[in-house]
């Protein structure tokens, strides 16, 4: 078992009150900060190579590095914690059980960039989170860890939680920005990026839950020693929600670096495939990241073992490999349609498309269109070239990654699934059958 | 015909407005369309759970905003009813995390269990069932969101008794101060 460094105390009896965490060493992160230069905060995080943990991978310290800083202009740290990435649940996780470790990250994140004034933007289904939230940030005011002039340091700081209204969208930090200034969730056009005019039009930084919360372990360790752990590019530990067809679904905090076939067969992590079945896919990072048959997930195209970091599930591009994206970790056993189940996310994709971009608007209906009928025994083979052509054409052509996000998992089912699309037309009586499956030539019911 | 009286404008309670005012002090000044989310979510629990046309005008005459800017975003964003509901909405996730584990049995079951079409509400007025998407809970698959409270593993028949005959004895949900709804069985300490 790898070192946790966030989730350490997740099971002691009242860590979610400010008074146990603190017993357990909470909020050192935070008087360790203030005793440092804002700038050598951000040279730790800088250090200590954190990518961010909400699907993008980006450098913290380097998007933090990009703040604009005019004399005089407020400047804002919002927190995403709009998690509504399909096979991704670790933020709700984080912040029911530990919402004194995003507090404390936040605080020392905001002090980093000079902000007064920080947001938690909290997807909207989450409001018994907001309340848990709430109640912690009121214990962290109440103990001189928020407010003004924190700890004797001359630093000040207001911190709130604000609902959204259910939008996938939102996730994405610009279309976040417009909501949280109670607007429709659009995105924005780039540039100008948040780090020059974010909220309310000021310099603004938008972090995952989980980065903001790693600043904790960062500060705690030094940069340096963070940076040990992991596997080259990836550092430190990372949280992964396991969900499908395992035997133990549930979150994993692992050191970067564990090879996937123990992810999911090690009795210490996911126990295997449930049913006694067999493992027949996997979405590795978030239902927008390529899907890969078994045997790409568990070794390369080259043979290697892959590995639970950022590199080596990306180790063929999208040929023959994917993305860590969020960390949302999707098994589908021998039984599963990937028809289905791609049709099932192309109707998330449209639902969810804001209508701000034709490529996308259109084009994630027509993906929709046409995969439900090759689901229902209505397809040609015309229609699988057709949703790859309509996936590349909104890939690249709109403003948001949304348009990304729905186009990948269509391109990667039909590359490495085709023989299955093809059954489904060719075999449109036995492919509707309930519990059917395409298996080589064999159906089962 | 006897002239239909004009229906009561409706007001926001003592303690939804202190709730607002609180809310208020979170954004600048001359931001408090910033508050036009949290404050619908206030809306609709207290207004019976949807925001109609009436309640919208509150809402905006409230954040002093041009009633079209309420609108555009309550029609936005899934959580807010823009119809009348049952006591109950049953908000079952449908995406693919939970259909592998079980979502459109679980649909069908609650279809024929409430006597509910999935949109519609239940003869009883008991319940309104909402398929949503995604609601970050993939590991605990099948997911009912009923306002602010999951329930999960909604696998069994058990799990998805103990839901409804929960509901069921619900009387009265007190909107303000905010209830404590409990955390889900995942969530719960393990």
């Amino acid at each position: 078992m790898g070192r946790k460094l966030l989730t350490e105390h997740v099971n002691v009896e009242g860590i979610e009150t400010f008074a146990v965490y603190r017993k357990h060493g909470g909020y050192r992160a935070v008087e360790k900060a203030l005793k440092m230069t804002p700038d050598e905060v951000v040279e730790e995080v800088k250090k200590s190579g954190l990518r961010g943990r909400g699907g993008a991978g980006f450098p913290t310290g380097m998007k933090w590095s990009f703040l604009a800083k005019p004399e005089g202009v407020p400047r804002y740290l919002v927190c995403n914690a709009d998690e509504s990435e399909p096979g991704t649940f670790k933020d709700r996780y984080l912040m029911s059980k530990l919402p004194h470790l995003l507090i404390e990250g936040m605080i020392a994140s905001s002090y980093a960039l000079g902000a007064r004034t920080s947001y938690i933007y909290i997807r909207g289904e989450l409001l018994y989170v907001l309340r848990i939230l709430e109640k912690a940030i009121a214990e962290a005011y109440a103990a001189g860890f928020l407010g003004e002039n924190i700890q004797g340091s001359g630093y000040s700081l207001d911190l709130h939680v604000h609902p959204g209204g259910g939008a996938y969208i939102c996730g994405e930090e610009t279309a976040l920005l417009e909501s949280l200034e109670g607007k429709r969730g659009n995105p924005r056009n780039k540039p100008p990026f948040p780090a020059v005019q974010g909220l309310y039009a000021r310099p603004t930084v938008v972090n995952n839950v989980e980065s903001i919360a790693t600043v904790v372990p960062i500060l705690n360790l030094g940069g340096d020693e963070y940076a040990k752990i992991g596997v080259g590019r990836s550092t430190g530990t990372k949280l992964f929600s396991a969900c499908g067809h395992l035997n133990k679904p549930g979150i994993y905090e692992l050191e970067l670096g564990v090879p996937v076939e123990e992810f999911i067969y090690s009795d210490e992590y996911c126990g295997g495939i449930w049913k006694g079945r067999d493992l027949k896919a996997v979405v590795a990072g978030g239902s927008s990241v390529p899907i890969l048959p078994k045997e790409l997930i568990l070794k390369t195209a080259a043979g290697e073992n892959r590995l639970m970091t950022y590199e080596s599930l990306s180790d063929g591009g999208f040929v023959t490999g994917t993305m860590l994206g969020s960390g949302g970790f999707i098994a589908m056993d021998e039984t599963t349609c990937i028809v289905k189940n791609t049709w099932n996310f192309s109707r998330f994709y449209h639902h969810e498309s804001c209508g701000q971009c034709s490529p996308c608007r259109e084009g994630t209906g027509w993906l929709e269109k046409v995969l439900h009928r090759l689901e229902h025994g209505h397809g040609s083979m015309h229609d699988i070239d057709l949703i790859v052509s309509v996936a590349k054409q909104i890939e690249g052509n709109t403003i948001c990654p949304l348009g990304e996000a729905a186009a990948w998992p269509v391109a990667a089912a039909v590359r490495h699934f085709r023989d299955e699309f093809e059954w489904h037309v060719t075999h449109p009586k036995e492919a509707t059958q309930p519990g059917a499956v395409y298996r080589g030539n064999l159906v089962l019911a | 015909m006897e002239p239909t009286s004009p229906a009561a404008k409706p007001q926001f309670s003592p303690a939804a407005q202190a709730e607002i005012k609180r809310l208020l002090t979170h954004y600048p000044d001359d931001r408090r369309k910033s508050a036009l989310l949290p404050v619908l979510h206030i809306a609709q629990a207290e207004f019976g759970g949807w925001v109609s046309p009436e309640v919208q005008d509150l809402v905006a005459e409230t954040l002093s905003l041009r009633p079209i800017e309420v609108y555009e975003v309550s029609t936005f964003y899934t959580m807010f009813n823009l119809k009348p509901v049952g006591k109950h909405v049953l908000e079952i996730c449908r995406t693919g995390p939970c259909m592998l584990r079980g979502s459109d049995e679980l649909t069908a079951q609650l279809e024929r269990i409430t006597g509910a079409k999935v949109g519609g509400t239940s003869p009883d007025g008991l319940f309104t069932l909402k398929e949503v998407e995604c609601l970050a809970a993939c590991g605990f698959a099948p997911v009912v969101q009923v306002r602010e409270k999951y329930y999960e593993s909604l696998d069994t028949e058990e799990n998805v008794n103990a839901m409804l005959s929960e509901l069921k004895s619900l009387v009265h949900r007190p909107i303000l101060p905010w209830e404590e709804t409990g955390l889900p069985t995942s969530l719960q300490n393990n």
